[in-house]
C-alpha cells in the first residue's frame, strides 16, 4: 500500500477510538468538572461496562443483535448504579475532600479490577457485532488517463465502526443539550459554578453529585460496550482508557465539556496515525510527557479557562 | 524520662529487637523480614514528602526504579562492583528527584497529584523501550558472583538480612533526627499551613524541594538496596503499583509519624502474603484496606496511638 491509502486507513481507526474516547473522557470530565474530584477509577467503570456486555450477551444469545442492544442498555445503567453507590458509601462519607477522593477511587480501583480477576476470570472474550460488512474504500491516483478511483487491498472498514462513531456522535450532541436545555443539566452547572450558593438556593448538591457521578461512570460503561466487539472484553483493559482520559481532560481544560471533545478527537486521531508510524510505547511516553508539562506549564488545560 | 528519651529509647528499643530476630526467625520470615526492612526504608523515604511535608506524590516508583537501574544497569553493562554502583543508585535517584521537583512543585494538590503519576508512568515506559538494556517486563538477574560487597556475599540470608537492617537502621535514623530538626519542623508547618510559613520569611519552595529530593534519595537507596539484595531489576518496580505501595505502607501504619512507615508495611506484606496464598486476586485486600483506611482511619495505626496513648510519638 501507498503512503496516502495507509493514512486514511489509521485516521479511520483513529477515528473509531477517538469516538470511544470522547465518551469516557466527557465522563470523567464531568466528574472533575461539577464534583471537583478525580475518579481514578473511571477506567474500571469502563472494563466494567464491557465485561457486563459480555455477560448480557452471554446470557441471552440468539442473533448477537438481541444480545448486544441488551447490553447497550443494561451495561450503563447497571454500571452507573455501582457508581452511585461507591459515591454515596465512600465520597460522600469523606466529604468529597480531593486528596483523599484519590487515595478511596485507587482502592476502588483495586477493588472493581480484582473482584473482576475472581469472577470473570483473567481471560480476554470478545462479544459479537451486532452487523459486521466489510466496506473497501477507493481511492484515487493520477495516472496515464487522468483521475482514476481504484480500491487498493487492505484498505477497508467495517459498518460497525462507522456505526460506532455515530452512535458516540449523538450520543455527545445528547449529552451537550442535557446539559445546557434541560433542567437536570441546569441544576448540575449551578452546583459546578458555585456549590454554596447551589445550596443555599435548595438544590438538592449531594444527590446531584451522586447522579454525576453515576453518569460519568454510565458514559464509560457506554463507550466500553461499543468497543468490546471490536476490542475484547479484558480484566485489565480499564488502564489505557484512564490515561487517554486523563490525557484528554488535561489537554482540552479541566471541566470544559467543548474543550474535552476536541482533545478527544486530535488525541484519538493522532494516536492512531503516530502508532501506525512509530512505535505505540514511543506514542505513550510522549503523550503522558505532555500531559505533564501541559499541567506544569499551563495549568488551565490548552483550551480551557479554569486551573486545575 | 523525659519525652526525648522516650523517642530515642523507643526507637533504638525497636532497632535491638530487629537485630535480635536474626538470630530468631525461621528461615521463610527471616527473608521476609529483609524485604520488609528494605521496603520499610522506601516507605520512610516517601513518609518525608507525604507525612511531614504534606505533598502527596504517586510517582515515587520512579526515584525507587532510578536506584534500582541505576544499581543494576551499571552492573550489567558497565562492569562496576556493588559499592560504585550503590552509589550509582543513589546519584540517579537524587537527580531525577531534583528534575521532577523542580517541574512539580510548580503546581499544588491534585496537578501535583497527577504530574508526579504522568512522569513516573513516562519512566514506566521508557524502561519498556528500552528493553534492548532492560529486558523490559521480564527483567534481568544480577548474577550471586556480581553481588560481593567488599567480600562479602549479599547472596547469603545472614548477609541480607544484616545489609536490609543497616538500610533500615539508617533511614529510620535519619528520619528521626530530620523531622527533629529546625528543617523538619518548618516541613510540618508547610504541610499545616504553607501562606503562613510563607509569610514568616521561608522559603517554601527551596524547603520542598530539599525534602523531594531527600525523599527521593532515600526511596532510590532501598531500590538500589533491593536490586542487589535479591538480585533482580524489572520494569514492574517502576509501575503505578509501586508508586501506590509506599501510600498504602504508610496511610496504614500512621503518615506523619516515623515509625509508620515499617509497621504499615510490615502488616500489608503479611496481608498480602497470607492472602495471596487463597486467591490470586490479592491486589484486593490492598484496594479494601485503601478505602476502609480513608473512611475510617486517616490517622493509620501509629497516628490512632499517638491520637489515643501516646501523645508525644513523634
Amino acid at each position: 500500500m501507498e503512503l496516502g491509502p495507509y493514512i486514511l486507513l489509521a485516521s479511520l481507526e483513529g477515528a473509531v477510538s477517538a469516538a470511544v474516547l470522547a465518551l469516557t473522557a466527557v465522563g470523567l470530565s464531568l466528574v472533575f468538572g461539577v464534583m471537583r474530584v478525580v475518579n481514578i477509577a473511571h477506567g474500571e467503570f469502563f472494563m466494567l461496562g464491557a465485561v457486563i456486555a459480555w455477560f448480557v450477551a452471554q446470557s441471552l444469545g440468539g442473533h448477537p443483535a438481541i444480545g448486544f442492544t441488551a447490553a447497550l442498555i443494561v451495561a450503563p445503567l447497571l454500571v452507573g448504579a455501582i457508581a452511585v453507590v461507591a459515591d454515596l458509601a465512600i465520597l460522600k462519607r469523606i466529604a468529597y475532600d480531593p486528596e483523599r477522593t484519590i487515595v478511596a477511587t485507587i482502592g476502588l480501583l483495586y477493588i472493581i479490577q480484582q473482584v473482576t480477576l475472581m469472577t470473570y476470570g483473567p481471560e480476554a472474550r470478545p462479544v459479537e457485532a451486532p452487523f459486521n460488512q466489510r466496506i473497501a474504500l477507493p481511492w484515487f491516483e493520477f495516472g496515464d488517463n487522468g483521475l482514476e478511483f481504484y480500491y487498493p487491498w487492505g484498505l477497508s472498514t467495517t459498518s460497525y465502526k462507522l456505526a460506532v462513531i455515530a452512535a458516540a456522535a449523538t450520543v455527545l450532541a445528547g449529552v451537550w443539550l442535557l446539559m445546557t436545555r434541560s433542567r437536570a443539566g441546569l441544576l448540575m452547572r449551578a452546583t459546578q459554578a458555585d456549590r454554596d450558593m447551589a445550596l443555599a438556593f435548595g438544590i438538592p448538591v449531594e444527590r446531584v453529585y451522586a447522579l454525576v457521578f453515576g453518569f460519568g461512570a454510565a458514559l464509560a460503561a457506554l463507550g466500553a460496550v461499543l468497543v468490546v466487539p471490536i476490542q475484547q472484553a479484558h480484566y485489565l483493559m480499564g488502564a489505557d482508557p484512564l490515561l487517554l482520559s486523563f490525557i484528554v481532560v488535561i489537554i482540552g481544560g479541566l471541566g470544559s465539556l467543548p474543550g474535552t471533545l476536541v482533545a478527544a478527537i486530535l488525541i484519538g486521531l493522532s494516536d492512531g496515525i503516530i502508532s501506525v508510524f512509530f512505535s505505540p510505547t514511543l506514542a505513550k511516553i510522549l503523550a503522558t510527557l505532555l500531559v505533564g508539562l501541559v499541567l506544569v506549564f499551563r495549568p488551565q488545560g490548552l483550551f480551557g479557562t479554569r486551573a486545575a | 524520662m523525659t519525652n526525648g528519651q522516650r523517642i530515642i529509647g523507643l526507637h533504638l528499643g525497636l532497632l535491638v529487637v530487629l537485630f535480635a530476630l536474626q538470630f530468631l526467625l525461621p528461615a521463610y520470615h527471616h527473608g521476609n523480614m529483609a524485604r520488609i526492612m528494605v521496603l520499610a526504608s522506601y516507605a520512610i523515604g516517601y513518609n518525608i514528602l507525604f507525612g511531614y511535608t504534606g505533598l502527596l506524590s504517586l510517582g515515587h516508583a520512579l526515584f525507587f526504579a532510578a536506584g534500582m537501574y541505576g544499581l543494576s544497569l551499571t552492573i550489567q553493562h558497565a562492569g562496576f562492583t556493588p559499592a560504585p554502583a550503590l552509589l550509582a543508585g543513589v546519584i540517579a535517584g537524587i537527580m531525577v528527584s531534583a528534575g521532577l521537583a523542580f517541574l512539580a512543585l510548580r503546581t499544588t494538590g491534585v496537578a501535583f497529584m497527577i504530574v508526579t503519576l504522568m512522569f513516573a508512568q513516562a519512566g514506566y515506559l521508557t524502561i519498556l523501550y528500552f528493553a534492548e538494556y532492560t529486558r523490559g517486563d521480564e527483567g534481568f538477574v544480577i548474577q550471586a558472583g556480581q553481588r560481593l560487597l567488599w567480600g562479602i556475599d549479599l547472596s547469603d540470608p545472614t548477609n541480607r538480612y544484616f545489609a536490609a537492617f543497616t538500610l533500615f537502621a539508617l533511614c529510620l535514623l535519619a528520619s528521626l533526627a530530620l523531622v527533629r530538626s529546625p528543617f523538619g519542623r518548618t516541613l510540618v508547618a508547610i504541610r499545616e499551613n504553607e501562606e503562613r510559613v510563607t509569610m514568616l520569611g521561608y522559603n517554601t519552595f527551596a524547603h520542598k524541594l530539599a525534602a523531594m529530593v531527600i525523599s527521593g534519595t532515600l526511596s532510590a537507596a532501598a531500590g538500589a538496596t533491593y536490586g542487589l539484595l535479591f538480585g533482580y531489576a524489572g520494569a514492574s518496580f517502576a509501575s503505578v503499583q509501586y508508586s501506590i505501595f509506599p501510600l498504602l505502607w504508610v496511610l496504614l501504619g500512621g503518615a506523619g509519624t516515623v515509625l509508620g512507615p515499617f509497621i504499615g508495611t510490615l502488616f500489608m506484606f503479611y496481608l498480602i502474603d497470607l492472602s495471596s496464598g487463597i486467591t490470586t486476586a490479592y491486589m484486593l485486600i490492598a484496594g479494601v484496606t485503601l478505602v476502609l483506611l480513608t473512611l475510617f482511619a486517616p490517622q493509620g495505626l501509629i497516628g490512632e496511638l499517638r491520637r489515643r496513648v501516646w501523645r508525644w510519638l513523634p
